[in-house]
């Protein structure tokens, strides 16, 4: 993907339609508050991550400047401006998190997929991450992988998390 | 004197039909086709009902300093970016009963003569979205949003817009910087977005509990709701109870009620976890202060210690805290404070826009100082420069993400300082 060009980056027609949607959310004139949404659509379709090209792109759709949705994409922690495996793994460690024992679960999760925080497997797989409060304090320790939240855990359910995922 | 989760265990309430079934849309009906705009206002400022995003601001007031003489647009953005550590009532609540923020958003956006709201939710919560997302379709299809709802001349279209990870968004005016598509990094106040909002606009933020509770103050009145509670501390209030307790998750309690009930009887926490005791707590999301159990419990004048505005911050920060999100995270006798400060720290300086110095280096020498003390690398002053830092920080701010930066630095430092000295002295026996 780091070798596209603009021209080759193309929203599918029907992704391209749900951005027209969602631009018609705002006055007039206020297309660029599609700008965070947009984002989020554009990552999910371009292999997880947000390329210059990528950027480029969404920019030449809201009509705004370039440096507009660089600005913004490196603000929020929820976009990669780096590629990332095909399943990010991220761990919350606040306080909450930390008092029930999301630091066995990084050291757990670091062994078992033999990489450090921050690193993604050989082949591609796994990307692992700490994170802060997901807001899953009451059932925490927690991990979040794609949108979805895996909660209550334990390093069993991380074994059997991981087996499910390769 | 359950209101928001009266119906929560009811089969199928995330769904139109049973929400309906069980009294659900009856506040649109009501407020639409019996009263006026301002009638409505009028009953939430009966209520007394104060916003349950932190600040605990009296809803009705702010909604009556909305500027209704501007030509422009009025906004109603439900704030549902949650992202204070210990905070995860609004997720329970939009997870479980949809409907209720959703019919509180259209009651409350006839009340602000809003034709288009908006719900910002935080990017992490895609699924929660989802959920929405689809209540708003059923509500749709229902005749409850979009043009003449009720066949009256009141219209309304409702938006959830998802952020893209960062806590300050949280922040109103962060949150309508973000709305704009831009970054969230705040504006100063005033002009309160009351006055200029999102797009210059006039716009009312509220919390997503705060526009839920809207429902039943207008079925009920809002005299009836103003009875729930203690002195202002009105109505009931979702608390987010996590940590060291044998049953963390959300409850929904009555203002006023005592904090020992809350945290031992079996009816919410539970008691504290693995038969061990309780070592503090902090009550109100990590940026309030901490407190030690003999001043969680009771106040300093002896007087049982009530989950009210009024009775967590009595004797101030000397020896009070704060209600802010009803985040209530409790520790036990093993906890350590040092460690769980520096995980807060690390949160605010990882949080911070950058906007003021102040801020942006303040929370990373805090960070910076705390690591070395938990990790045995500390020495005596460095407790003292972590309060000098922390009283530079605070006041001197855009927005108050500096003082929730340093409040519970200064307030750890004030009631554990020699657990803080014991990291110093004894670095073997702290460090890993
Ligand atoms: N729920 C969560 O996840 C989090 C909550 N917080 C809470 O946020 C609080 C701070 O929030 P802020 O919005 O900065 O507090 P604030 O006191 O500045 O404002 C509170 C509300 O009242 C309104 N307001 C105040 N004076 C007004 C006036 N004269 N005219 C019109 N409107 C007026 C503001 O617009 C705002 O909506 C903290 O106390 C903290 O507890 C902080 C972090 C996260
Ligand atoms: C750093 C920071 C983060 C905040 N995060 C939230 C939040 O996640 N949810 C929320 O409702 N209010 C949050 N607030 C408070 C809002 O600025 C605002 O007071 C609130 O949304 C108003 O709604 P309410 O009056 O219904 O509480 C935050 C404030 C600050 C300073
Ligand atoms: S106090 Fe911190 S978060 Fe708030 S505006 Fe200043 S730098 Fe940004
Ligand atoms: S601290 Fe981990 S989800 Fe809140």
């Amino acid at each position: 993907m780091s070798e596209q060009k603009i021209n080759q980056v193309q929203f599918s027609a029907e992704t391209m339609e749900l951005v027209q949607r969602i631009i018609k959310r705002y006055p007039e004139g206020k297309q660029k508050s599609a700008l965070l949404p947009v984002l989020h659509l554009a990552q999910a379709e371009f292999d997880g991550w947000l390329s210059a090209p990528v950027m480029d792109y969404v920019a030449s759709i809201l009509s705004i400047k370039p440096i507009e949705v660089y600005e913004v994409a490196s603000f929020y922690s929820m976009y990669n401006l780096e590629p990332v495996g095909k399943c990010l793994i991220e761990v919350c460690q606040t306080g909450p998190c930390w008092l029930r024992g999301s630091d066995d679960i990084v050291d757990h999760l670091e062994k078992k997929l033999n990489i450090k925080v921050g690193e993604t497997t050989a082949d591609g797989m796994f990307t692992l991450k700490t994170v802060e409060c997901l807001g899953s304090c009451g059932t925490a320790p927690m991990l979040q992988c794609g949108s979805d939240y895996y909660e209550n855990l334990t390093t069993e359910k991380v074994d059997t998390l991981i087996e499910k995922l390769r | 004197m359950a209101r928001l989760l009266e119906h929560i265990n009811v089969p199928g309430i995330e769904t139109f039909d049973v929400y309906r079934k069980h009294g659900g849309y009856k506040s649109v009906e009501k407020a639409l086709k019996t009263m006026t705009p301002d009638e409505v206002t009028e009953e939430v400022k009966k209520s007394g009902l104060r916003g349950r995003g932190g600040a605990g601001f009296p809803a009705g007031m702010k909604w009556s300093f909305l500027d209704r003489k501007s030509d422009k647009p009025r906004y109603l953005v439900c704030n549902a970016d949650e992202s204070e550590p210990g905070t995860f009532k609004d997720r329970y609540l939009m997870e479980k009963i949809p409907h209720v923020l959703i019919e509180g958003m259209i009651t409350s956006s006839y009340a602000l003569g809003a034709k288009t709201s908006y719900i910002y939710v935080r990017g992490e919560y895609m699924y929660i979205i989802r959920i929405l997302e689809k209540a708003i379709q059923e509500a749709h299809a229902n005749g409850f949003l979009g043009k003449n709802i009720l066949g009256t001349d009141y219209s309304l279209e409702l938006y959830v817009q998802p952020g893209g990870g960062a806590y300050i968004c949280g922040e109103e005016t962060a949150l309508l910087e973000s709305l704009e598509g831009k970054r969230g990094n705040p504006r100063l106040k005033p002009p309160f977005p009351a006055v200029a909002g999102l797009y210059a606009s006039p716009t009312v933020v509220n919390n997503v509990e705060t526009i839920s509770a809207v429902c039943s103050i207008v079925n009920e009145s809002g005299d009836e709701y103003a009875k729930i509670g203690i002195g202002k501390s009105t109505g009931t209030k979702l608390i987010s109870a996590s940590g060291h307790i044998n049953k963390p998750g959300v409850y929904e309690i009555d203002l006023g009620l005592p904090v020992e009930e809350f945290i031992y009887s079996d009816k919410y926490c539970g008691g504290i976890w693995k038969g061990r005791k309780l070592k503090a707590v902090v009550a109100g999301g990590s940026s309030v202060p901490i407190l030690p159990a003999d001043l969680i419990l009771k106040t300093a004048k002896g007087e049982p210690r009530l989950m009210s505005y009024e009775s967590l911050s009595d004797g101030g920060f000397a020896t009070g805290t704060m209600l802010g999100s009803g985040g209530f995270i409790v520790m036990d006798e093993t906890a350590c404070i040092v460690r769980n400060l520096w995980t807060f720290t690390r949160f605010y300086h990882h949080e911070s826009c950058g906007q003021c110095s102040p801020c942006r280096e303040g929370t990373g020498w805090m960070e910076k100082v705390l690591h070395r003390i938990e990790h045995g690398h500390g020495h005596m002053e460095d407790i003292d420069l972590l309060v000098d830092v922390a009283k530079k920080i605070e006041g001197n701010t855009i927005c108050p993400l500096g003082d929730a930066a340093a409040w519970p630095v200064a307030s750890a430092i004030r009631h554990f300082r020699e657990e803080f000295e014991y990291h110093v002295r004894y670095p073997e026996k702290v460090k890993n």
